[in-house]
């Protein structure tokens, strides 16, 4: 496989490429938003995922991209999507939602945006020439990391979903009895 | 990048998209023979000898077919799904291993077969699998028709609940291996006993999940024609009907050679026939090809053979049978896998 060892020294193609993935993440991003369907709208945020993957891929985190596809995309969008398709919700209809509503969007969008510029310039810049570390982004690495040195973090966590599993089950099992 | 590596890789993919078609056809006359042989009929035998010609005419038929897109279907998402439902297909057979590297020395080459090795081939393979789902769903809900809608439905509870049982399947081989990588795979399997010797149980979970994900008899529950006329593709006609028909087969042909790769020893060749055949180069790589390929054509045989010997589960049985009884299953061969490797340490190097 071609790999990005040097982050410095992109080649045109690679930020060509880049270029055209982040557009498309971007672009997608604003579809989710605007279009009226909610099954479309669902298939958009798919695309965008995708391309998010993409970005993954261009960063030499193969696992990380593959496992974005698999979880995000193979499993909890085909759920959602799944939802959509049997609460059968029509398009929305034409029209805004109101000038409170937009102007508290306006303010929360612009407020975001900002922040992340902030962080963005907080940082400088990767130095150039910069070597990736020997098996960056291998799922041999990935395991290593996860039964290594973070072995109690990822087994509490695992116990946490467990936990919000069974409370999800217990729940909604009340609510079918009662 | 080199000239050579970009037209090695252009003639693997041409050669590996090429065989995948003529099986899918080769395939459709097996099934329908097959089945005449089960049912003591005749099937197709008209065309050509035996019938062999059978899957050109029904080709042909596909392409002059008038393709009907029906007014009342949204058109974006009936047009992409088709196309989705193939694409994916292709893409999951991209990471299996059909030989070992050949060496062209005339070319100072070395063609590993297979057309992406990469380190995390399986799940490749599974997320490919993954989005195949899409195509199956938006050609249900975009054909607004409440037939095509149910085996869409259907199909994504189905392909999401048995693809936990499969990767339990799968997992079960990563833990006794130690790695994703499908060549480093069949690599570990070649000296050894196949993994099928070691974990019987990850074998025949995996093996019932792969017939629930590609939607074959007795799980085909998203076209089960007595009770959705065809399920998800009932709109679509033509090229685009033909495209689902690929994609399945497709499918079949990817599951049965993932089963292969994982448990089977892939495309190895027994070492002691290697010796005493004497085998090196071409006829080494060719003795490769035809050991996988003998050993997929076996479980392609085995799809056909179940479809047309077992009734179709009810919808209930199926959601049971994956939660209930393979994923518990799943859990127990992985625990099986890691007591193997606890045990037997000296089987696995």
């Amino acid at each position: 496989m071609m790999s990005l060892s040097i982050l410095g020294a992109m080649t045109t193609l690679q930020t060509g490429l880049f270029g055209l993935v982040a557009a498309l993440a971007v672009l997608a991003a604003i579809a989710v938003v605007l279009h009226r369907n909610p099954v479309v709208e669902g298939l958009f945020l798919v695309l965008h995922l995708i391309a998010v993957a993409g970005l993954y891929v261009m960063l030499d985190a193969h696992f990380f991209a593959v496992i974005q596809v698999l979880i995000y995309v193979g499993a909890v969008m085909v759920l959602i999507i799944f939802v959509i398709m049997l609460l059968n919700l029509q398009p929305e209809a034409k029209g805004g939602s109101g000038l409170v509503p937009a102007f508290f969007a306006l303010v929360l969008g612009v407020g975001l945006v900002s922040l992340l510029v902030r962080a963005e310039l907080a940082f400088a810049p990767a130095s150039e020439g910069l070597e990736l570390a020997e098996g960056f982004g291998s799922v041999a690495q990935m395991g290593a990391a996860l039964f290594g040195g973070y072995f109690y973090p990822f087994e509490v966590v695992s116990l946490a979903l467990v936990a919000a599993m069974a409370g999800a089950v217990v729940l909604a099992k009340r609510q079918l009895e009662g | 990048m080199d000239l050579k590596i970009i037209l090695t890789a252009v003639i693997k993919v041409s050669v590996v998209v090429g065989a995948l078609q003529g099986s899918v056809a080769l395939l459709t006359w097996v099934e329908r023979r097959g089945a005449g042989l089960i049912q003591l009929r005749k099937g197709p035998n008209r065309v050509g000898p035996f019938g062999l010609f059978q899957p050109i005419a029904d080709g042909i038929k596909f392409f002059f077919k008038e393709d009907i897109v029906p007014p009342f279907v949204h058109k974006p998402t009936y047009v992409i799904a088709p196309g989705l439902a193939l694409c994916c297909a292709l893409l999951a057979f991209a990471v299996i291993p059909f030989g070992g590297t050949l060496v062209i020395e005339a070319l100072e080459l070395e063609v590993p077969l297979v057309i992406a090795d990469l380190d995390v081939g399986v799940l490749l393979l599974l997320a490919a699998n993954g989005l195949g789902v899409y195509g199956i769903i938006l050609a249900g809900w975009s054909s607004n028709n409440k037939y095509s809608q149910f085996g869409g439905l259907r199909s994504s509870a189905q392909m999401v609940s048995y693809e936990l049982a499969l990767g339990l399947g799968v997992i079960s081989v990563l833990v006794m291996a130690g790695t994703m990588n499908l060549s480093e795979i069949v690599e570990s399997q070649t000296g050894g006993p196949w993994y099928v010797l070691m974990n019987p149980l990850g074998f025949l979970v995996l093996l019932v999940a792969g017939f629930a994900e590609v939607n074959r008899l007795p799980f085909d529950m998203p076209e089960a024609e007595s009770e959705l006329v065809a399920g998800y593709h009932t709109e679509y006609s033509s090229m685009k009907f033909s495209m689902f028909f690929m994609a399945e087969y497709i499918n079949m042909i990817t599951s049965a050679a993932l089963l292969v790769t994982l448990y089977l020893g892939g495309y190895s060749v027994p070492d002691f026939l290697v010796g005493w055949l004497g085998l090196e180069g071409w006829a080494l790589t060719f003795a490769q090809v035809g050991s996988f390929v003998i050993k997929v054509a076996f479980f392609l045989w085995l799809f056909v053979w179940v479809r047309w010997s077992l009734p179709r589960f009810r919808f209930d049985q199926l959601m049971r049978l994956g939660w209930k009884t393979l994923i518990p299953l799943g859990f127990a061969a992985v625990i099986w896998s890691a007591i193997m490797i606890w045990r037997f340490p000296g089987w696995f190097s």
